[in-house]
């Protein structure tokens, strides 16, 4: 890929606006079409460009497998814990109405603001890890 | 706290599992994994209390209303489920801390840890929920990680084996969705009591027979119920012992619960046992996979295939009983879910022990094991006798509850049959008890090198013999909580 000048630079100006746009899909899925599982393949799709065009190595030095790995278990983590904390605060797993104090509206958003968090960090995580695993002979370890 | 347990017994297998991604060692991550294990085991045992004293519990995930958010509803049938599954998962993972580090590659091990929760918490999910797409998804988590510890075998058969499991499995999962979304659309709901009594309102549709047919197929491949069989000897017999011994003991009998549910529950005895006739479909095939299993059995060389094989046959004695339809048959089987996890695990754990210290599972490799592995064998034997119907054990009560529910329908051959195929089982049973007590061990200084495996892999086998033996004296609890699950499906009021 090293004299594919327009590839290289075409996706250099493509991967900032891949991750904003991962980001808007994330974010306006309150609202509008998205949410964390689509935010979380799109996300991914930067990295995966990435990697095409400026080779397995370099993606790997900016994103360790270590870190994908992490992220695929830290997600559960923030999505069943977001449950958990409901459940500390006296009422159902993962009924938000509560997670703001006195205010069930705000407590919706502050809930599906950490369980779309929790899908997009383990949806990232296992999409990278399996073009990893299939890009690369040595997987994740 | 106690209002939360339906769903803590969820949420603390699966967030533990996370965390048992990251922990190192290997010895690390195992004592947090029996840890969990030990907890789940003390909430289904709260559970089951609860239930036996004040009726059905329901659960409201995110405090959404039952038929529109999630549902978890514990009644005497899962609840039971939920304590078997829990049981095996807390005798099985102190066993595999041994066990496991001779059979899967070290930078492997947390990741056995992982996958062996994720498993635990996809069974008790599909135990536990009200929710036909809950189920589902569960299916799928506990699925997905079955087929990584099939993988995980130490020979490379194990990889063939997962792949062929995974195509049967997906295979099985996609009738199930279908046949959940063809009764989404008829009913608009997917909680299972609002299902039922939507479906019980319909009349003259096909889209119900068509999903009760694509359902019933979907869940008897995942029960390897006779020719939908084919992926489980060879999964049983290259996943690591510790899997197969709670794999064996668990995936099939939350299959049986599945289709149990979606018979009764959802679609109504009437409709499952008088428009559809089911049990003219289910008692055939019981009936073939009794006898025809039992008999593959007798031949087989590699000893956990043939525990795999006999496993079929078992589910063929669980699949008669519900084929039956009466409280007496749906009794037998419910109380065989229970004696089969705890006679099967019992088995393939002594075989567990033997891969640890000999290394083969082949039918020459006992070969004067009994004098070798006294305590090992000793269990092997007792488990082997329960498998058989030997009184006293456990699986004495559950031939017996099958024959009594035969009987009751005057069928006679079928009771024969019965009893016929338990001599079969004796047979193949006898064939390991031979080569480990009549033959003499090999005289080379590699066998002369086997020793009687470590405490902690032969505590946990005998707990699981000592309750086989106990729950055939003294069937109280287990028979009385059978009975009331069958008569709750049933609807009959007691």
């Amino acid at each position: 890929m090293t004299y594919n000048i327009i590839l290289r630079i075409a996706t250099k100006v493509l991967c900032p606006f891949i991750l904003i746009f991962a980001l808007y899909v994330q974010f306006h899925g309150d609202y509008g079409p998205g949410g964390g599982f689509q935010a979380g393949v799109i996300l991914a799709a930067a990295f995966v460009l990435y990697a095409l065009v400026y080779g397995l190595e370099n993606c790997r030095r900016v994103l360790p497998p270590q870190v994908v790995y992490a992220c695929m278990a830290l997600g559960v983590l923030i999505y069943a814990g977001t449950g958990v904390v409901s459940v500390l605060l006296g009422a159902d797993f993962l009924d938000y109405n509560v997670l703001a104090h006195g205010d069930p509206i705000h407590g919706q958003h502050r809930g599906i603001f950490w369980v779309e968090l929790g899908v997009i960090t383990t949806v990232f995580g296992t999409m990278v890890s399996i073009f990893y695993a299939i890009a690369g002979r040595k997987g994740l370890n | 706290m106690t209002a939360h347990l339906p769903v803590l017994q969820v949420v603390i297998p699966l967030m533990a599992a996370a965390v048992c991604a990251a922990l190192r060692p290997a010895r690390v991550a195992w004592a947090f994994a029996v840890l969990v294990s030990w907890t789940v085991f003390v909430i289904a045992v709260l559970l089951l209390r609860e239930v036996l004293a004040g009726g059905t519990i329901s659960y409201e995930i995110g405090g959404w209303a039952a038929p529109w958010g999630i549902e978890y509803r514990i009644d005497v049938v899962n609840a039971f489920v939920l304590l078997i599954v829990s049981t095996v998962g807390a005798v099985v993972l102190p066993y595999a801390g041994d066990s496991v580090e001779r059979e899967i590659r070290r930078d492997q091990i947390p990741l056995f840890y992982t996958a062996f929760l994720l498993c635990l918490t996809g069974l008790l999910g599909i135990t536990i929920t009200g929710d036909v797409f809950n189920v589902f998804v569960f299916l799928e988590i506990s699925s997905l990680s079955t087929y990584t510890l099939v993988a995980m075998g130490r020979e490379r058969g194990a990889l063939t084996a997962a792949f062929r499991y995974l195509v049967m499995g997906s295979v099985g999962a996609t009738f199930i969705v279908i046949g959940i979304g063809l009764l989404y659309s008829v009913t608009g709901t997917l909680n299972m009591v609002d299902l039922g009594l939507r479906l019980s309102e319909l009349t003259a549709t096909r889209t119900v027979p068509v999903a009760f047919a694509f359902l019933t197929v979907g869940i008897s491949l995942k029960l390897a119920l006779f020719p939908l069989h084919l992926w489980l000897p060879n999964a049983y017999a290259y996943a690591p012992s510790a899997a197969t011994a709670f794999i064996a003991a668990t995936a099939t009998k939350v299959a049986v619960y599945m289709l149990l549910r979606f018979f009764f529950t959802v679609f109504g005895a009437t409709f499952s046992f008088d428009t559809m006739q089911l049990g003219f479909v289910l008692l055939p095939l019981a009936l073939v996979a009794i006898f025809s299993m039992s008999l593959v059995a007798i031949f087989q060389v590699n000893v956990k295939r043939m525990l795999a094989y006999s496993s079929l046959a078992q589910i063929g004695y669980i699949t008669l009983g519900i084929s039956i339809g009466t409280v007496t048959g749906l009794t037998a089987g419910i109380l065989h879910l229970f004696n089969h996890a705890m006679m099967k695990a019992a088995l393939f754990m002594a075989l567990g022990c033997v891969i640890y210290r000999v290394g083969s599972i082949r039918i020459e490799a006992f070969h004067g094991l009994g004098k070798r592995m006294p305590l090992t064998m000793a269990a092997f034997v007792v488990a082997g006798l329960s498998l058989v119907g030997v009184p006293l054990t456990v699986g004495f009560i559950s031939k017996w509850y099958l024959i009594l529910a035969v009987l009751e329908q005057g069928w006679w051959p079928v009771a024969a049959l019965v009893l016929f195929t338990s001599l079969m089982a004796l047979v193949y049973i006898w064939r390991v008890v031979e080569a480990a007590y009549f033959h003499p061990s090999p005289t080379d200084e590699v066998a002369a090198a086997v020793r009687e495996a470590p405490l902690s892999l032969l505590i946990p086998t005998w707990i699981l013999v000592v309750v086989n033996v106990y729950f055939g004296v003294d069937a109280t609890l287990t028979v009385e909580v059978a009975g009331r699950a069958a008569e709750a499906l049933l609807g009959v009021p007691r």
